[in-house]
């Protein structure tokens, strides 16, 4: 098993086999880890909303910090229509970034380099953004398409092209955080199986790469997770503030 | 040394995934939908469950918690503005306190100099008056003095004369006879004697 850089994005059943219908729901390793991440979110929320201390101590502090850091990402590139959504980009941003992190303790499964459950998060980020876009403006929403300034000889091509770039981003957004992570999860496995592989005496060189890999993938993760949320936040923008 | 390394993962990689296709039908896991609904599934429940305790819960304290400690602050902030233009005031109310009481102490020094340089002036003109008085009586005096003074002296002359006479003569004179030659003398010679 440990050999085979991809068998750690298997996905296995834990306990019986559940079926609504002819679906299979089982309860299988990724929801284990979906729901250990969430569990952690609201765990160490509840506790740094608990109490509230006028001089806050680490936890308050952290709960504080995310707060005011993903207010002001959405402020900064949706600006303030987008505060009821605040809510599900938050959530949004802490569930991508603790999958991404609890991905990276060892002999953890990773949900994030699913590309069932980023399409999933893309594909409703895509669908709701279209729906509020058609709420606020009507079918004035399609004049995202017809960029203002250009000639009119190349419009129906940019419109096509406009549409094309529109559709793609559900694929795009999860295509992009799931093929990082997977990326840098067998990445990181290869290293390591350099490391049995070339034993005592050549397997420092891959064990310092895994190291500086996993400080990078640790990066990556949050990275992915940022901009997961702000390119949320930026879809979320045209639909709000539509300008062309 | 990095290089060779590289590539030897490559090469390692199509090697293991040689055998993942072996293994699978589909090589990667991720593409294998064999648990897709269920990935699903407990997607939409634990991002559901996260969000509506996120959003009902924790988020809205959080945002309290935050707004409380703001307003505390800007209040804490207002009432030190308070207390300092306060304090202003006090000192510059103690400052005029300080330069009233000053000119107060002016004033009432000035006042009892100018009382004293008062007394003092009436003092000296009632001693002046005085002074006065008294010289216009001595002077009154000499002249009641000088005036009497012929007289009484015309009356010796007389007197010394008529005695003087009698011892030389022998005989009694007429005093009357004899003043009138002392008159006519001390008209005579009333300048020689006396001054103006």
């Amino acid at each position: 098993m440990a050999a085979n850089p991809m068998t750690q994005f298997e996905v296995y059943r834990i306990g019986p086999e559940i079926k609504i219908g002819t679906f299979d729901i089982s309860f299988t390793n990724a929801s284990l880890f979906m729901i250990v991440s969430s569990f952690a979110i609201l765990f160490i929320f509840n506790l740094g909303s608990k109490k509230n201390s006028m001089i806050p101590n680490k936890i308050q502090l952290l709960a504080e910090l995310s707060y005011s850091f993903v207010a002001k990402m959405i402020s900064d590139t949706a600006g303030s229509k987008a505060r009821p959504y605040f809510a599900f980009i938050f959530s949004l941003f802490m569930f991508v970034l603790f999958c991404n992190m609890f991905g990276m303790i060892p002999y953890t499964f990773t949900v994030t380099s699913h590309i069932i459950v980023t399409f999933m998060l893309a594909a409703f980020i895509f669908i709701g953004v279209t729906i509020i876009g058609f709420i606020k403006h009507g079918f004035g929403y399609l004049k995202l398409f017809v960029p203002s300034g250009v000639p009119i000889i190349l419009l129906p091509l940019i419109v096509v092209i406009e549409i094309i770039s529109y559709l793609s981003r559900p694929i795009s957004l999860s295509v992009r955080l799931f093929a990082n992570m997977m990326a840098g999860h067998t990445m990181m496995k290869v290293f390591g199986g350099f490391v049995v592989s070339l034993g005592i005496v050549g397997g420092w060189l891959p064990l310092s790469f895994s190291v500086a890999l996993t400080g990078l993938e640790i990066l990556v993760a949050f990275l992915q997770a940022y901009v997961f949320a702000i390119l949320t936040c930026i879809y979320l923008n045209d639909a709000l503030n539509l300008h062309h | 040394m990095i290089k060779k390394i590289f590539f030897q993962s490559i090469f390692f990689n199509f090697f293991f995934l040689r055998e993942v296709f072996a293994a699978e039908s589909g090589g990667m896991p991720q593409l294998n939908p064999e648990f897709w609904v269920s990935q699903i599934f407990w997607l939409i429940i634990t991002f559901g469950i996260l969000y509506i305790v996120l959003s009902k819960f924790i988020l809205p304290k959080i945002s309290s918690n935050l707004e409380l400690r703001k307003s505390q602050i800007q209040e804490n902030i207002e009432t030190a503005e308070k207390q300092r233009e306060i304090s202003e005031i006090k000192l510059k109310e103690y400052d005029e306190i300080i330069l009233k009481s000053k000119l107060e102490a002016k004033n009432i020094f000035k006042n009892a100099r100018e009382k004293v340089i008062k007394e003092i002036n009436l003092k000296k003109e009632t001693l002046d008056k005085q002074i006065d008085e008294e010289i216009s009586n001595a002077e009154e005096e000499i002249k009641t003095l000088k005036r009497d003074a012929t007289d009484k002296i015309n009356k010796i002359a007389i007197e010394t004369s008529s005695d003087l006479l009698k011892k030389l003569i022998g005989t009694e004179i007429n005093n009357s006879s004899i003043s009138a030659i002392v008159d006519d003398l001390w008209k005579k010679n009333k300048d020689k004697y006396y001054g103006s």
